[in-house]
């Protein structure tokens, strides 16, 4: 049995859901759920599937993407410290609905990495502790990592407002 | 079952009295490089750290879709500064993952020692300048001065020494010649009188056991909760090293041991990087008997991998070949898909999240930085302890801010 035939049996025993999908490239297996049974599937994943270890969240701006459907995807990689399983698990967002519940309660590591995914594209994580910037100064406007933002910038780093002696 | 706020320790301690704030900024001797901490004490015990990151953010995930993935190498040199080569193995090792490129043996074991080399050079800075912010300045000396001979060798191989851009895709720049295998095989030889100079000035020295011993001490359910990697998770008792439980590269041939602690305090975590000096060179050394002879590039990889610069400048159809590679509008495709690719860098699981959109640059590339993930633990690690270790958690944990940045 592939991969992903594995994952899907075993899932589908503890959490039946039709609208998952499930997708394999070059050996690695990838999650698709809808934003809905985002929270409930993680929480199966890590407490009956033991996903102990949340690598990374990121996003994906698919604007410019050929045959992209939807303007956003949230990944969290997946890892089984003890049998070093991985999983890929994606979540499609479109405008005006940017949020997804954070992974916090489940993973300490989903702090700063979904913060950072915040600062970056503007996904809001519900019931995150801090949702704040991480990397930008607070009074950034835009989200830098979007493709309808150019690589030089809009001349923030120019109009940065510089606090001199006297003044502080 | 939407997951509630609930689930979060509140802290308590805004009611107690007396509280004062430190700001551990972003200029500072001990910070190593410049990251900034909002330190609230009470009297000398530090109740809160509050991390403020971003000082060298320079947008390296947004040049990784403007540049190709032989370009982005240079940037990725300079994000862990400290073993720039151990990057650009992760890197291409992600890139060729993505399009499914085989390496061919040789380049598999020279790819192997310099990861083995970075780590060595990662691991020497990390313990020396870790023992220099406690007061002791000759081991650092004594560790920088190894570091040198790796300098040396990278200058030799590669022609640069610090950020080479030696990896290709599917290779290498170019073939190592046998004096700089010369130059690596009198370093590991001569290895051992150094670490044998820190050893024994460092293990068993009693300030730096009291300063070391029980502070910052990351349980094994925190360091998996928190995403912990590399010597800092093995140091709590998390036995994963991707060396062996994902083997890339020659690590499949190679015999070494993982190192790992319960303790999970600084001193375990010097330990575990100390240990792993003695590992790296056992892996050089069996890599250096038995490296193979032969191309750097597989013959047929496809177009995607570079020509030899003999080719290029002798054949024909090397200069084509090499030619439809460079030029931007007529690179060759690749697929289209996203994949997950990490190595054991010496700071921990370095990894790259990439997605493909069937041209030679990425669409997306994503840096998964093991220096982020640690210094997020560094508030729970500092609470209750004096202000004087929190340069020494600060230490051990290896924060590189341009890779915590990007």
């Amino acid at each position: 049995m592939t991969l992903t035939a594995k994952w899907q049996e075993r899932l589908d025993a503890l959490l039946p859901d039709e609208a998952r999908r499930w997708s394999e490239f070059r050996g690695q297996c990838r999650l698709i759920v809808s934003r809905d049974r985002l929270a409930t599937t993680m929480s199966t994943l890590r407490d009956k599937c033991s996903m102990d270890m949340l690598i990374d969240v990121t996003a994906v701006d698919l604007l410019e993407y050929q045959g992209a459907k939807d303007r956003f995807e949230v990944v969290y990689c997946l890892l089984n410290t003890e049998s070093g399983e991985r999983l890929t698990v994606s979540v499609y967002l479109n405008e005006p609905e940017l949020t997804v519940p954070s992974m916090y309660s489940l993973w300490k590591s989903a702090d700063w990495l979904e913060r950072e995914a915040y600062d970056m594209f503007g996904i809001r994580f519900e019931n995150h502790p801090n949702l704040k910037r991480l990397l930008l100064p607070e009074q950034f406007a835009s989200y830098p990592l979007r493709k309808d933002y150019p690589m030089q910038g809009r001349g923030e780093r120019h109009n940065f407002p510089v606090v001199t002696r006297a003044q502080s | 079952m939407p997951l509630e706020l609930r689930d979060f320790e509140v802290d308590d301690y805004g009611r107690r009295e007396g509280l004062w704030t430190l700001n551990f900024g972003p200029q500072h001797p001990a910070t190593h490089t410049t990251l900034r901490l909002l330190l609230t004490l009470d009297g000398e015990e530090v109740v809160d750290a509050e991390p403020d990151i971003g000082f060298l953010h320079s947008g390296f995930e947004k040049l990784g879709e403007a540049l190709d993935y032989n370009q982005y190498v240079t940037i990725v040199d300079r994000m862990n500064y400290i073993s720039p080569m151990a990057n650009e193995i992760a890197w291409h090792h992600a890139v060729e993952t993505l399009l499914d490129i085989e390496l061919t043996p040789r380049c598999k074991y020279i790819r192997t020692i310099f990861a083995e080399l970075m780590r060595i050079h990662d691991h020497l800075l990390c313990v020396g300048a870790s023992v220099l912010d406690l007061g002791g300045v000759t081991a650092f000396m004594y560790a920088f001065n190894e570091r040198e001979r790796i300098y040396e060798i990278c200058e030799r191989v590669t022609g640069q020494r610090f950020h080479t851009s030696y990896t290709r895709v599917g290779g290498l720049m170019f073939d190592i010649t046998d004096d700089g295998i010369e130059m690596i095989r009198s370093f590991v030889n001569g290895f051992d009188k150094a670490y044998a100079d820190i050893d024994r000035l460092v293990t068993r020295n009693r300030i730096f056991i009291e300063r070391t011993r029980g502070v910052g001490v990351l349980s094994k359910e925190a360091a998996i909760s928190g995403g912990a990697t590399g010597p800092v998770a093995r140091a709590s008792g998390v036995t994963r090293d991707l060396r062996r439980d994902e083997p890339y590269l020659a690590y499949n041939d190679l015999e070494f041991d993982v190192i790992c602690c319960r303790d999970g305090d600084c001193y375990a975590r010097y330990l575990v990087r100390m240990l792993e000096l003695k590992e790296s060179i056992k892996i050089i050394r069996q890599a250096l008997e038995n490296l193979p002879s032969g191309p750097i590039f597989a013959p047929g990889t496809g177009k995607e991998a570079l020509p030899e610069k003999r080719e290029v400048y002798q054949s024909i159809e090397g200069l084509i070949h090499h030619f439809e590679q460079i030029m931007p509008n007529r690179q060759l495709s690749s697929e289209r898909g996203s994949i997950y690719a990490a190595t054991e860098s010496p700071n921990g699981e370095l990894g790259y999240y990439l997605v493909g959109d069937g041209s030679f640059k990425a669409y997306r590339a994503r840096t998964r930085p093991p220096s982020l993930i640690h210094f997020a633990l560094f508030p729970q690690l500092i609470r209750g302890c004096m202000l004087s270790d929190v340069v020494a958690v600060l230490g051990s944990l290896n924060i590189i801010a341009a890779e915590l940045d990007r």
